[in-house]
């Protein structure tokens, strides 16, 4: 009670104050604001904006926690295949320990605090400066950063590439809901360009990979993608049970399925995300794996093209390795930058999917086309839309031709004249 | 001739407060009102002086840019204050009532037999003209235009509205009356919409085309018809009517009185016996609502239903369009993680810890908080699940937001009214507010076309 009181004399000092969109963003977050309605609907339905995002914050917890334990895991797994032993990976077994959390949590929550205490810091200090309210775009975006980044990240570069992604790619725009690019994916095409020697490889996969290089204890561990776009799909030890319940290296979220399935469930549910640009993306991604394992049962492609590896594997299999699934579900629902209009949504989805998966078969050096893709479709979106809300304005002008638009008083007498007149 | 409608997408909103079916005469008010808001882009040139006696129906004002266009006095008495805003404006005329009441009397007009233009004429000076609205803009006829057609939506889906098959019991002679006489003014129809199921005592009227509609809110707002029945296309006009006025209209013919009485629901959680009482247009809102009582300190009086209404005082008066007023906790308060816990207790559209999806029926309490922050559009896809319509929503108000006339335009503004956009309103997660910005596109629009 005391606190509630003294928080809002403190809002009523401070009001029309520099400093009062810092002090009502952490006011708002202990208490949802006294503000009534003014115009139009006396009530309010109860959600807004927060609750939006932070139910897609409920659906990445479980994916962050089992990317902390991956990290952990991902590192001694590859400590055993330097000494000649290979892991099978057990849920109870060598997975859910004490040692894999531990070191996981050393390295991934790093990344979190980092993405979150930069990322805000940019947008408390535009909110300062222009004087509105500090927006919650940044909540999902700073918990999506550290989840789409490979693990031993420098910390450095991912504040450098925070700051860029929510300046250029957010805050010039206007901020929240004003931006064409999605800021998370800005963060992670900075990061490749600028850094690309961090962002693929057989060495930044695994914890410690990079620093332990060239010596006696070298480790490595390479994503199945790099596997496969490098023709050695053979040497791969992955089942397919791996890659969907996520036992396989890769950025700190995107690997396990079966928890990105369940988020995006949770979020269509919750009628948070869109469920018709999960669906289309996945049919996008599916339509292009098999055109691709048409051409190779077709005989085009013979196993000496450096194609050859990705082409052939399984059209599904697509969904269940590399970003595929984390990115239909966290960042192409993102309603900001996709499609607005539900028809749209159709299109854009589909060419995420679609375009994700030419991409990877077609690019060797990096051959993670789910960011790119979704990059493009955040481009192409308001274009999809426009075409769309033409279908709507052209049924309106077809109907208008037969209006029925009958003269003003005064009016039929005019035009009565003006025939005579001719 | 009947046709059916059903409407799919919308959001029933159910709230606690609905008025009992019994109807008392409510005191009668000593000051009686008439506040110049209720007319929206009507330029008033006063008539009479203050001090002046009017009898009741004589008239006050006029439109400057219509001059036949007359407002009138609902009770005879003197025109004690004129309430002047900002340059000069006319806000309110204030009309202390006589203890016995004169009237204009005019010859009862046969409306079977009158033509169009004498009841135009008789409409016109009496004062009963403004209850005609037009569509494109939303605003009071124009009288010198000759609709397409004229729309009447019997069906109520507003949240507490009152309920016209109650409130409007035994006047089916006036609603015929003014039903035929406004057949006259279009060559086209006159749209009557019923609810589905019921018995409604329009079910019968001659001289309409009766629709049958069913489905959840917005399904009994007259934009909604209009769209699904014939939609209005550039050029068109169409004339609106609130069911409860065509019973002032038909007396006025029948009899040649402007009477403006009323049976107004006095709803919402915040009154002890939510009911019913006959009252007359401009009369203070205390004579009834002390009468039924308040159980909290601090509510909020609203002219009208909770989504379109407007706010007022106890010590304010009836509006002219409406037969409602709701009553209901004011939400100044801050609630603790208001953001983040589950909500058991409030409306959502979402299944976002908010579990209002599991029960539909259920009967809310909801007060005026805003239940968040006023931000920028970011969620897409909610409001096309309440917007019946076959108009972009979103799309619309940003067209209004950024005055693209074309855009406005093409997307379909001359089809809406304000109201039609309340209940995308109540569902906006970002808190914006979506019938300020339609009225203001509105008004760019009339402004700039005309």
């Amino acid at each position: 009670m005391s606190l509630k009181n003294n928080l809002h004399n403190l809002k009523e000092k401070y009001k029309g104050k520099k400093m009062a969109p810092a002090f009502n963003a952490i006011h708002t977050f202990l208490y949802a604001p006294n503000e009534t309605t003014h115009s139009g609907s006396h009530v309010r339905a109860v959600d807004d904006l927060k609750r939006t995002m932070n139910t897609v914050i409920m659906a990445l917890v479980p994916v962050l926690i089992f990317g902390i334990f991956n990290a952990g895991y991902q590192h001694y797994a590859a400590v055993d295949a330097a000494n000649g032993v290979v892991r099978q990976a057990s849920l109870f077994g060598n997975f859910l320990t004490w040692e894999n959390f531990i070191m996981g949590a050393w390295t991934v929550l790093p990344l979190v605090i980092v993405s979150y205490a930069v990322g805000l810091a940019v947008e408390f200090l535009f909110a300062v400066i222009k004087g509105h309210e500090v927006e919650e775009g940044y909540l999902v975006t700073g918990m999506l950063v550290p989840l789409i980044v490979p693990v031993d990240t420098p910390l450095w570069m991912l504040a450098v590439a925070v700051v860029f992604g929510v300046v250029i790619g957010k805050e010039v725009f206007g901020g929240t809901g004003m931006n064409i690019l999605n800021p998370a994916l800005t963060i992670r095409a900075f990061l490749f360009f600028a850094y690309p020697t961090w962002m693929s490889g057989d060495k930044v996969w695994v914890h410690q990979a990079v620093d332990l290089a060239g010596g006696p204890d070298a480790i490595s561990g390479e994503t199945i993608l790099g596997y496969l776009a490098q023709g050695k799909g053979a040497e791969m030890s992955y089942s397919v049970a791996d890659m969907f319940f996520g036992f396989i290296p890769g950025s700190v979220g995107e690997t396990s399925t079966i928890l990105i399935l369940l988020g995006g469930l949770f979020l269509i549910y919750s009628k948070i995300a869109s469920w018709r640009i999960m669906l289309s993306a996945v049919i996008g991604a599916l339509v292009m794996g098999l055109i691709f394992n048409g051409v190779v049962d077709a005989g085009w492609i013979t196993e000496t093209s450096k194609f050859y590896g990705l082409m052939s594997f399984a059209f599904w299999q697509h969904l269940i390795v590399g970003g595929l699934a984390f990115g239909i579900v966290y960042m192409a629902t993102d309603p900001v930058t996709g499609a607005q209009t539900n028809k749209g949504k159709w299109y854009y989805g589909f060419f995420i999917g679609f375009i994700s998966v030419l991409i990877r078969v077609f690019n060797p050096a990096y051959p993670e086309g789910v960011f790119l893709a979704i990059l493009l479709m955040n481009v192409f979106a308001p274009t999809i839309d426009h075409y769309v809300v033409r279908g709507n304005i052209n049924k309106r002008l077809k109907r208008a031709k037969n209006a029925t638009i009958l003269p003003r008083d005064g009016e039929g007498k005019a035009q009565e004249l003006k025939a005579e007149t001719v | 001739m009947s046709k059916d409608i059903r409407i799919k997408k919308g959001l029933n909103i159910n709230l606690i407060g609905d008025a009992e079916k019994t109807t008392s005469k409510a005191v009668l008010s000593n000051v009686y009102a008439i506040n110049l808001q209720d007319f929206h882009g009507i330029t008033p040139k006063l008539i009479v002086k203050q001090g002046a006696e009017v009898k009741a129906g004589e008239p006050l004002f006029f439109n400057k840019n219509v001059e036949d266009m007359l407002f009138v006095s609902p009770v005879s008495g003197e025109l004690i204050e004129v309430v002047r805003g900002a340059r000069r404006r006319i806000l309110t005329l204030k009309i202390l009532a006589d203890k016995s009441q004169e009237f204009v009397s005019y010859a009862p007009l046969s409306p079977k037999s009158a033509k169009a233009e004498e009841v135009k004429a008789m409409l016109l000076k009496s004062g009963c003209w403004p209850f005609i609205k037009q569509r494109p803009y939303d605003i009071i006829a124009n009288p010198s235009v000759t609709p397409k057609s004229i729309f009447i939506s019997a069906y109520v889906t507003s949240p507490m509205a009152a309920d016209l098959d109650y409130a409007l019991k035994g006047k089916e002679n006036e609603i015929q009356a003014a039903i035929t006489a406004l057949g006259k003014l279009t060559p086209g129809k006159v749209h009557v919409s019923i609810g589905k199921g019921g018995q409604s005592i329009f079910s019968k009227m001659e001289g309409a085309e009766i629709h049958k509609v069913s489905g959840p809110h917005p399904a009994g707002l007259v934009g909604t018809q209009i769209n699904k029945i014939d939609p209005i296309n550039k050029g068109e006009v169409v004339w609106t009517i609130a069911a409860q006025d065509l019973v002032i209209i038909g007396e006025l013919l029948l009899t040649g009185r402007y009477n403006p009485e009323r049976v107004v629901a006095l709803v919402g959680s915040s009154v002890k016996t939510p009911k019913y009482y006959t009252t007359k247009i401009g009369s203070e809102i205390a004579t009834f609502l002390y009468a039924s009582g308040v159980n909290t300190e601090n509510f909020r009086v609203i002219n009208g239903d909770v989504l379109t209404g407007s706010k007022t005082k106890p010590d304010g008066y009836l509006g002219y369009y409406n037969n409602t007023v709701s009553v209901i906790p004011e939400g100044d308060d801050y609630e603790f993680f208001g953001w983040n816990k589950p909500v058991f207790n409030k409306i959502s559209s979402t299944r976002a810890l908010t579990f209002s999806w599991l029960q539909p029926n259920k009967k809310y309490d909801l007060d005026t908080n805003t239940n968040g922050e006023h931000r920028a559009f970011v969620v897409t896809g909610l409001y096309e699940e309440v917007f019946p319509m076959d108009i972009y929503p979103l799309q619309l108000l940003k067209a209004c937001m950024v005055k693209d006339l074309d855009e406005m335009e093409q997307l379909g503004l001359y089809e809406v009214a304000p109201e039609d956009f309340s209940l995308t309103e109540f569902i906006c997660i970002s808190k914006q507010p979506h019938q300020q910005i339609i009225r203001e596109g509105l008004d760019l629009l009339y402004k700039e076309i005309g």
